[in-house]
């Protein structure tokens, strides 16, 4: 049986999608370059614990039913000295496994992480193509937003807007609201990276003989800018997309951890390092110590693919 | 030179007249002031008085520069939480800051800088390979979790140096220093290395690309054959030539310092504007948020201006590119 024969629609002269993928420049970097390929499987293995997580734990943290205090600050690897109980990396004060509250908590960081990087890319690349492309005063003025923005550390923006949009909102949904507001403030925060680099290549893109032919051609500037410009600045765009992931994972759980974002009730990795901060003096350090090396191994292979990932797309860096 | 001059600071005045403009409508959407202000026993008559004293009933641009007046003043009001003028209260806290971020500071320019030089020449060494590999962690590594990971090992395991405050504090004027007395000088320690630590990986990297494109230079290999040796090569020659970007984003990184303080004062409960502006965002203090706002915009615009201009000043040939490059 051959492989024309599997896919019979497949014309032989083209390859497959998969083999194209295969034989791609792009993969043969990633398959010759170790730290890239041991990154990509860390990251893989902790998003598939973070989104299988109902099945993967063996508790749930949040279900107070399930939760016994008698097994509260079991230390990792042993039995509890009351109820026998066994927790690979020890439970809380409140008997919660540790090791669950790090997968649901990942879960958080992960989706807010996601999230906020997506609004951001959205909202840059609509930005900064409008930018690039109209020009005129447009450009001025979304430019100079970004300016402006660009003075300020981008922490401190999410800070400001998490503040004011807390002040907004009534108290009675702050809890439930919080991790939206999270993901605005991370992206908000951030979008000017992405508007830039659009801007820039758009302004390249734009003098091109195919949008002039396709401006000829009547296309409308709508329809240029989608689909013809935008799939020429991807690449920039992906590689500051995973940078900018470490880094939204990073400011998540650094607003968690100044108690400005994901509230106790949703702890995200920053959230459980904040509360395992406090048993850090009384010697339980399995609850700060587990879930700070899970954001550690996160984001630190998060970065190394990003590197792979520039350096890759773009040859002429090196 | 003149032209430009101008248009940095009518650029620098537009950035702070924006901010001003989001630090006034943080006051005006962010809950009424009148509720904060009368109690529940209040009559329409109270409000509309109260409303007339403050201005309230002016048009939003003339109570906006009316803010902007008070706030060139320093004035913005009483903190909602504390009662006391926000104006007091951030200068009694700024020291403590100030300090702080002098000294991360320094440690990240002379380590950075130092490292810089040292991986750049060693370039295929082992130490260098590992001293890059340890900056890539250093940058993976989130401020707050260097601070817990650098209290544990000092305070909690080794109880060399105390994990929270300032220590003992002299008082000199207006202005409180950790600076002279030995429980002060400690306590400063592991904070200054949480904050200086990131900005260090930083300008050591910035050191090293930096360095490495001078010595690939022809003056360097000319100088080279010339039989000059190394070490007059590496930092009379070569050290130079890598300064001007070091200054720039040395610079700008200084801003970064100030709010990068915001989490380390937290994680040390270092008595800082931070560590204010913090507990300001959880409990809503508007006023306290605007004029912290207020006061790093005028430290970062300020410190960006000087930047630009330094380094308008150092480099000659960018007078010439940036006004041929000028595009805004």
């Amino acid at each position: 049986m051959t492989q024309t024969e599997l896919r019979p629609k497949a014309d032989p002269a083209r390859p497959s999608r998969f083999s194209r993928a295969v034989n791609s420049d792009l993969f043969h970097s990633f398959r010759s370059n170790p730290v890239a390929v041991v990154s990509a499987i860390v990251v893989m293995v902790l998003i598939l614990a973070a989104v299988f997580a109902p099945l993967v734990a063996p508790h749930d943290p949040f279900n107070p039913a399930t939760l016994n205090l008698m097994n509260g600050f079991t230390p990792p690897g042993e039995a509890n000295a009351f109820t026998g109980d066994f927790f690979v990396l020890g439970t809380d004060d409140q008997g919660r496994d540790v090791f669950s509250t790090i997968l649901y908590g990942m879960r958080i960081s992960l989706f807010v992480g996601f999230s906020a990087v997506l609004f951001a890319m959205v909202l840059g690349v609509i930005l900064g193509l409008i930018a690039g492309y109209v020009g005129g005063w447009v450009e001025t003025i979304i430019m100079r937003i970004a300016d402006i923005q660009l003075t300020f550390p981008a922490i401190l923006v999410a800070m400001l807007i998490f503040g004011i949009a807390k002040g907004i909102t009534p108290p009675a949904y702050r809890d439930q609201m919080a991790i939206w507001v999270l993901i605005v403030a991370i992206g908000l925060s951030d979008w000017v990276q992405f508007a830039r680099v659009v801007r820039g290549a758009t302004l390249v893109e734009k003098n091109r003989e195919y949008v002039q032919a396709a401006k000829i051609a009547g296309r409308s500037a709508f329809s240029i800018m989608l689909r013809h410009i935008l799939p020429n600045v991807m690449n920039s765009v992906l590689v500051i997309a995973t940078i900018s992931l470490a880094l939204a994972i990073i400011a998540e759980a650094t607003l968690s951890f100044l108690g400005v974002g994901a509230p106790p009730t949703k702890p995200s990795l920053g959230t459980l390092i904040s509360i395992g901060q406090g048993f850090m003096f009384s010697g339980e350090w399995w609850i700060l110590i587990f879930p700070a090396l899970t954001l550690l191994a996160l984001a630190l292979s998060i970065n190394l693919l990003g590197d792979w990932l520039r350096d890759a797309l773009n040859p002429k860096l090196r | 030179m003149l032209a430009y001059i101008i248009r940095r600071v009518a650029q620098s005045i537009l950035v702070l007249l924006v901010t001003g403009f989001v630090a006034f409508s943080m006051f005006s959407f962010v809950g009424d002031p009148i509720d904060n202000m009368l109690g529940q026993e209040r009559t329409v008559a109270d409000i509309a008085r109260l409303r007339e004293q403050l201005g309230l009933d002016q048009p939003f641009f003339v109570q906006y520069w009316r803010f902007l007046e008070q706030a060139a003043q320093g004035n913005f009001g009483l903190s909602y939480r504390q009662g006391r003028p926000v104006s007091d209260i951030l200068i009694e806290r700024l020291p403590a800051t100030l300090e702080l971020a002098f000294v991360s500071g320094l440690l990240a320019l002379c380590g950075g800088i130092g490292l810089g030089i040292f991986t750049a020449i060693r370039k295929r060494g082992v130490s260098a390979n590992v001293i890059m590999t340890l900056s890539l962690v250093g940058v993976s590594l989130p401020t707050f979790l260097i601070g817990i990971l650098l209290i544990y090992l000092f305070s909690v395991e080794l109880g060399w140096l105390p994990s929270f405050g300032r220590g003992e504090v002299t008082r000199l004027g207006g202005w409180t220093t950790g600076f002279l007395t030995e429980s002060g000088l400690k306590a400063l320690i592991l904070p200054a290395i949480t904050l200086g630590l990131y900005q260090m990986t930083l300008i050591m990297r910035l050191v090293r690309t930096e360095m490495l494109e001078v010595l690939r230079m022809d003056y360097i290999r000319f100088a080279r054959a010339r039989g000059i040796r190394e070490r007059a090569i590496n930092f009379h020659h070569a050290l130079k030539n890598t300064l001007v970007p070091v200054i720039t984003i040395t610079g700008l990184q200084l801003g970064s310092i100030i709010a990068f303080a915001i989490i380390t004062e937290t994680v040390f409960q270092w008595p800082g504007v931070g560590l204010l502006f913090i507990n300001a965002v959880q409990f809503v203090d508007i006023p306290v948020m605007a004029a912290y706002l207020m006061m790093i915009s005028v430290m970062f615009v300020g410190i960006n201006l000087i930047v630009d201009l330094l380094y308008f000043a150092i480099d000659p040939r960018l007078r010439v590119d940036r006004s041929a490059a000028g595009g805004h």
